[in-house]
This record gives C-alpha cells, structure tokens and sequence, in this order.
C-alpha cells in the first residue's frame, strides 16, 4: 500500500489568526454597547466608516503588492484596527477625519512596513495619532455623556449623521450646547484653576469613579479583556504592566500629595486605560515577545500614559505611549532574550 | 484529529503541552505476538553512529539469536538474525529514514522452525560479573535505546563509567500521544524492567535508580510499584510526573526529576545522570539473563486507520504490512503511515518498511488535516510559552527565513530539539519545526563545507611549503656545488670543461 508523505508534527494547529481576531472583535462588543449608550450613535458612524477604509486601505494595498487580497481581509485584523480606532475617535467627528485616521493606519503604519506581522506601529494609535495633529479642533470635540448636565443636548440619530457627513450643526444647535469637556480635560484645568481633587471630584462629570459614562465603557472593556485572558487570547504581563505602570505612579502621587493629583481609581476607569491595557497594547505584532519583555513594555505604556496626563498638554496619552513603546519593542526583545535551557546564565554575548 | 486542550504550566520544566493521549485504544488488550513472518529485513544500521558490517553470506542459513552485522568503528551496534532461516540478498530495502528512502538490509528468508542458536558464552548470575565485563557483553547484545534515539547502549555505558555519576534514571514518561508500548511493558514485564536496571546499576556501580512514569499511567505505577516491593531493593524510588509533551526527552526528564539543566551540547552524564529507556533495561535483561540479543520489541500499531489498535511483540525485521494485518488490517481511507508518534514521527510512503529497533509505534492517520498556506508571524509569542528549551521560535524563524546563520546560533538553533510543541499553538499555521530542521540542515552542510574548504587549505599549503622547501633544497645544492667549484679554483674547471669536450668526443660518430 502507499501513503501520503508529511513532516512531523502530524497533529494540526487549532488556533488561527482570523479566530484570535474575531474574538478581540466579540470582546468589545459590551463595551461598544455602553459606548453608544453613553454618547449616542455617533460611535456606530465612526465604526462603519473606519471599517470601510481599513478594509479598503488593506485591499488597495494588498493588490499594489501583489499579495492575495481576499484571504488576507478574512483575517480580520483590518476590522480589528477599524474597531479599535471607532473606539478611540470622538463619538462626533466627521467621516473624512476618521478616513483619513483609517487610511493613515492601513497604509503607512501597516503596509508601508510589511502588512501584518511587520508593522512596528500600532496601525490604529498611528492613525488615530495622525488625525489628532491634523485636525485638533475636531480630534478635541467631545459630547457629554447621556445623564451629564442638566442643560445637555443629547444628538439624535439625524442630527449624528448630518454631523458625520458634513461636519455642520443644524442652525438650532451650537458647539457650545453639546460639547463638553471630558473629565481628564476637567481635571487637568481643574487642578491648574487651583482647586483641589477632592472639589472636582463632587461635580457630576466626575460620576462615581472616572467620570461619567466613561467608568462604565472602562469596566465593559474590562469584562471584554477579562474573558481573552481567560481565553488565552491575550497574556497576562501586558495588561498587568499598563495598569502598574500608571497606578504605582499615580497612587504614589495620590497619597504623598493628597488634594493635588487625581486618585489612581480615577486614572484607572476615565480615558483609555483600560481599552489600551487589554486590546491596545496586546497588539501582538508591535508588542515585546518574551514574558519579561511584555512586562517592561506594559509598565513602559502606563507609566508613560501616567506622565503624559501629569505633565503633557494632551489630556491623554495612550496613543502616544503606545507609539513610543512601540519604537522600543526592539530594543526590548534584545534586551530579554530568556535563559536558554542549557545554556549557563544568559551570557551569550552581543548579538552578532 | 481532535484538539489539543493547550495548556503549558508544570513544575520544573518550561513550557510544554497536555495533548489527547489517545492511548487507550491500544491498551485494553495484553502484547500480542507477531507470527513470524515469511521474509524479515534487517537494516545494518538502526542506530546512531557507524552501520554495522554483514558477516553473513546469501545463501547461507542463520539461526535466531546469530550475529549477521558485527559492529563497526567506534560507535556502533551489531545485528542478530530476529528468526532461523535463509539469507536470500542483501540489497536496498525501504526504510524509515528522514534522509534517503532505501538502506541495505539483509533479507533473512524465515524457515518457521524459529530455532535459536546456543548461548556462546554460559549464563551466570548478572552480579558474578566485573562491571567492565559486564558492560563489554551488554555491547555485544546489539543493544540500543528503544526509546527511538537508539544510541548504542553499551557506548552509552562506557561513556557513562567515566563519569561521577548518583542516579540511573528509567524513563518510563511515554509522553507522545498514542504511543503505549512502553506502558503496556512496564504493566507485563515490571520484573524484566527492574531486573534490567539492577544489571545497569551494577554496571555503573549506581546507589540510586529513579524509575520516573507519567501520572496517566496508573496499572503501570502500580506494576512496577508491586514488582518494587517484590524486590526488595531500596535502590529503587518510583516517581510520578504529570502527563505533559515533552517531557519524555532525555534532557527534559533530568531536569524534571533533578532540576539540573543538562548543558548545551552535553549530556545527562554532565549532571550525574543516565537516562535509559524502561525497554531498553528489559532488553539488557533478556540479554544478559537469558541470552536473547535485541532482535524483538514492543510496538504500538495504532490510529484512526489501523481496524483494532494494540501493542505487538514484533522480530525485528517484519515489515508493518505483517503487524499491521495482525492489528486486523487497515480501515477506510487510510492515508498516511507514521513511523513514531504524531509529533516527532517520521511518514514513510510504503508498509513494506521493517520494524526496526527505534520503531515504538506505527501510526494509521486517515483524514488529513488541510494542509493550510501559513500566513505571516504576528508575533504572538505562543510559540515562545511552550518552548521546553525557552527559545524564541518566532525570532528564529525570522532569522532562518533570512538563512542569517549567526542569529541562529545566537538564537540558539541547535538546542532546539524537533518536538513540535511550537507548531501546535501557532496561529499563523508556519512549519516551524520544518523550517527548523532544514535550517540545522543547511548549517550542518555550511560546517562540513567549512571543514572541507579549511582541510583543502590546509594541504594546498603543505604542499606549497613541501614545494618551497624542495626548491630551497635544490637551490642549496646547486649553490653548494658552486662554491665547490669555485673553491677548487680555475684549473679544476677547465679539467672539467675538458673532461665535457672529450666525452663529447667520445661519444660522437
């Protein structure tokens, strides 16, 4: 009888790329749902045209490069920079910044470089990074959350798109009426104005714990990275990092200078913490690979998310801490190669 | 094939997987035996090193037990003739090898009277022998590891006395999937097992054996727990390891039960230890005890397209197409044919391939998983998390698609040791472990170039310098005679001159 001739091992692989990205996707679905809860359908805008861009980006791309377009948009990892980038952009903004974030991400952070696997920047924080040194004024608006002031306008669903396709109001409704500060940008005047964290703490844009509606996304996020861990998605060190390296910070400034910084809960929950801590920074291609490598490049991210807010003029730094990590990665995996088994120490001399 | 449940935490050893086992469809019946066959082939080298050289001519008849291949060279093993019959040629046979598909083998024609030949030299009582003498006949059984490294086991021995050693270890952590030949061994022949490696720790004058098993095979702990007790020996300590891939690899093993790291291109002996096989010390008992050289074995015949799995006691020499029609044939849409386990196996394309001394298993597959394109790396590091070695297969990977040979090393290519573990959890579908051993390959065929280019180099300078130093001969010579010349002053030259003109003279027409 004859047979087929293979190479060892004979047992298949049972995870693959497009499953791993779908799963990122599913798991931000609650905390997409308290997005669009808490800022209206502007979020769905944002997801459908950066989607869009993402995947047109990819396909016009991938086609320059001779590479197979179809199999490689079904991995799905142009969806997952769409997503998260839907997630970072304001829930009002107009489709041609978002495009333009999309498109910037696609095509130079991701393709530029080699597609998937090559990039050294996180394709949706280069994007998103991008749109907010192009168009500040947009990047910077901001509605409140439902349940915010009293006096708040909460944009119907007509009103979102109209914004969306044209970047205008209707004449009944100005930017003053619907934008509000978000409470990093609050409690960064706030604390300027010389008042203490504690009086900021008592206004309602402050809710229970980050900031209105915004504490909510963060612990739906949390739920979404809970159950990647738990599906091994992602690992532990990277999350544990970001959320170290801006909470040891964070408290230590909380406690010795009470009245002065903001509390490291309030750090935790508002903002992107928590979305970059489980779905940003786990980027794997742009992330450090060896164990201890994810822990110094997560406490690198936090700690620089920590230092932006303290002392930078952008309210948050996530895409910035990002970035900057990302340029380290290298330098990282260098640095922690592990201990081979056998090998006495981890002296093995430069790299040739 | 059913899914891997991955998960990778256990004591000492890094990484690793729990695989299915897949074990017990072939472990509800006892050994069975495998007739002798009409024809066995004997392959001269099933083992590492030297082939060993035929002393048998065709025609001739042989009898069970009789050396056919005496070994060769340093490093080698010899051949015993697995039944009595003719040798009918010795010619390329099929075998399983990763390089080349035909061996020369000898063809034994089996005479089915199975009639042994007598013992050469007269049994006694394994303790009456000088240890030296006792590693020296332990050579002679054409021993090897069953385990399916096969190193020869008396040179193992040998190297091993040289050592400070503590402790024998018996691998019994049958860790592959599917694979039960050894489990199967311990449950029937725990005494033959232990008796084995009473031998080997006399030979090695040994204070300590540890007989290590994975925590999935309960009947055959209490075997040997029993067979133990029966004994009475305190030098026996039986361990139990959790059922984790790859922790049956020699190396793996010591660190799992010493928590000493063999180092980098040595061996277990560095760190006091000698690793053997459970069949490997029940082979070395038959041998030494009974006087019956390794010419059979336990095999497992197994997989979804073998019709009843189950473990044989199979000659050495039958081809699988013999035990696999004694494991009832082959089932619907049988396709490939695995010589070893699932994951460090190797697929032959014929069953007219001999059980050999390395052959633990022989594995059926039936569907074949879609052989998928791999798709980029993105550098999840899962591959990284299971590595028993710790490397960085993703980096090595990287650096074996660019062929940059330092990186490798640096990345530390030749630690690496096949087990697939990193192939398994790796989203992107690359054939690492493929990639890897062809990047060995390709260094290995770099070295033996190198080596080659600096032996070329080495005689090209020889001969130059034997050149020059002829030339510098000659030159002294010439000057030497010369200087005579001069020395004798002018009158001397023109007898010579004159002695030149008469000859000329002479001899002119």
């Amino acid at each position: 009888m004859q047979f087929e001739r293979r190479e060892a091992p004979f047992i298949s692989p049972t995870t693959n790329v497009a499953s791993m990205m779908r799963q990122v996707i599913y798991a931000l679905i609650p905390a997409a749902l308290a997005y669009v809860w808490y800022f209206g359908a502007g979020f769905i805008f944002n997801l459908v045209i950066a989607s869009f861009f993402c995947l047109l980006g990819e396909a016009v791309m991938l086609r320059l490069r001779g590479r197979p377009v179809e199999e490689t948009l079904l991995d799905y990892s142009a969806l997952v920079t769409a997503v998260l980038l839907a997630f970072a952009m304001p829930a009002l903004t107009p489709w041609w910044v978002t495009a333009t974030a999309a498109l910037f991400g696609m095509v130079v952070a991701k393709h530029l470089y080699g597609g998937l696997g090559y990039n050294l920047f996180n394709p949706a924080m280069a994007g998103y990074v991008m749109a907010l040194v192009a168009f500040p004024m947009h990047m910077n608006l901001w509605t409140a959350p439902r349940m915010g002031d009293i006096d708040y306008h909460f944009m119907t669903i007509a009103e979102t798109a109209r914004y969306t396709m044209t970047g205008t109001l209707p004449d009944y409704l100005s930017f003053d009426a619907i934008s509000r500060a978000t409470p990093l940008d609050f409690v960064k005047a706030g604390l300027n104005d010389m008042q203490t964290f504690e009086e900021l703490r008592a206004y309602p844009v402050m809710g229970d714990f980050g900031g209105r509606g915004w504490e909510w996304i963060g612990n739906f996020t949390a739920i979404g990275g809970g159950w990647l861990l738990l599906r091994k998605i992602i690992r532990w060190q990277i999350p544990f990092g970001v959320l170290a390296g801006l909470l040891v910070p964070s408290g230590l400034a909380y406690f010795l200078f009470p009245g002065v910084h903001p509390s490291p809960g309030f750090h935790l929950f508002t903002g992107g913490t928590i979305l970059c801590a489980f779905f940003i920074a786990t980027d794997p291609v742009s992330a450090a690979t060896s164990t201890r490598g994810r822990l110094i490049y997560g406490f690198g991210i936090g700690f620089l998310i920590y230092a932006i807010r303290e002392w930078g003029s952008y309210a948050d730094g996530v895409a910035f801490a990002v970035l900057l990590m990302n340029i380290a990665v290298p330098a990282i995996d260098y640095l922690t190669k592990p201990h081979i088994v056998g090998h006495a120490g981890n002296s093995d001399g430069p790299v040739p | 094939m059913s899914t891997p449940a991955a998960t990778y935490d256990l004591g000492k050893l890094h990484g690793g997987l729990r695989l299915p086992a897949e074990k017990t469809v072939s472990t509800s019946i006892e050994i069975q035996q495998v007739p002798i066959p009409d024809q066995l082939a004997l392959p001269i080298q099933q083992h590492v090193g030297e082939p060993a050289q035929p002393v048998v001519g065709v025609g001739e008849h042989v009898l069970k037990g009789q050396l056919v291949a005496e070994s060769y060279g340093t490093l080698s093993a010899p051949i015993h003739a697995s039944s009595s019959g003719k040798i009918v040629a010795i010619e390329p046979w099929p075998v399983s090898r990763r390089f080349g598909e035909n061996a020369p083998c000898i063809i034994i024609e089996c005479d089915g009277d199975d009639r042994a030949i007598e013992p050469s030299e007269e049994l006694a009582p394994y303790n009456t022998f000088e240890p030296n003498v006792l590693l020296d006949r332990i050579r002679q059984g054409g021993i090897v590891g069953l385990g399916g490294a096969v190193f020869p086991t008396g040179q193992k021995l040998m190297q091993a006395a040289t050592m400070p050693l503590e402790f024998l270890i018996l691998n019994g952590v049958e860790c592959e999937p599917y694979i039960s030949c050894d489990d199967l061994l311990m449950r029937e022949q725990a005494a033959e097992v232990l008796g084995g490696a009473q031998i080997l720790m006399h030979a090695l004058q040994l204070p300590t054996c540890y007989v290590v098993i994975e925590s999935d095979k309960p009947e055959a702990i209490s075997a040997i727990g029993e067979a133990m007790g029966e004994l009475g020996d305190e030098r026996f300590v039986l361990k139990q390891v959790p059922t984790i891939y790859p922790s049956g690899g020699e190396d793996q093993l010591v660190q799992l039960v010493t928590n000493r790291e063999v180092p980098s291109g040595g061996l277990p002996t560095d760190v006091g230890c000698v690793v053997h096989n459970v069949g490997t010390a029940a082979a070395v008992y038959r041998w030494i005890c009974d006087g019956e050289p390794l010419i059979s074995r336990v095999t497992t015949v197994t997989g979804p397209g073998v019709r009843s799995p189950m473990n044989v006691m199979a000659r050495i020499g039958t081809t699988i197409a013999d035990v696999v029609s004694l494991a009832g044939g082959y089932n619907e849409g049988a396709s490939q044919l695995i010589v070893g386990g699932p994951m460090c196996g190797k697929s032959v394309t014929t069953d007219r391939v001999p059980v050999v001394k390395a052959t633990n298993c022989v594995l059926v597959l039936t569907e074949l998983p879609a052989q998928s394109v791999p798709q980029p790396c993105i550098r999840c590091g899962e591959c990284a998390t299971v590595c028993p070695i710790q490397l960085l297969p993703q980096q090595l990977y990287w650096h074996a698609c660019a062929d940059n040979e330092s990186k490798l090393r640096w990345y530390g290519l030749t630690d690496c040791i096949e087990c697939g573990c990193c192939d398994l959890v790796c989203p992107s579908n690359i054939p690492l472990t493929a990639e890897f051993r062809n990047a060995k390959a390709r260094i290995q065929e770099f070295e033996d170039e190198k080596a080659r280019a600096e032996r070329a180099r080495l005689r090209f300078e020889s001969r130059n310098e034997r050149l020059e130093q002829e030339q510098a001969r000659r030159e002294q010579q010439l000057r030497e005679q010369k200087d005579a010349a001069l020395k004798a002053g002018p009158s001397a030259i023109d007898e010579i001159l004159k002695r030149k003109d008469s000859g000329d003279d002479e001899g002119g027409d």
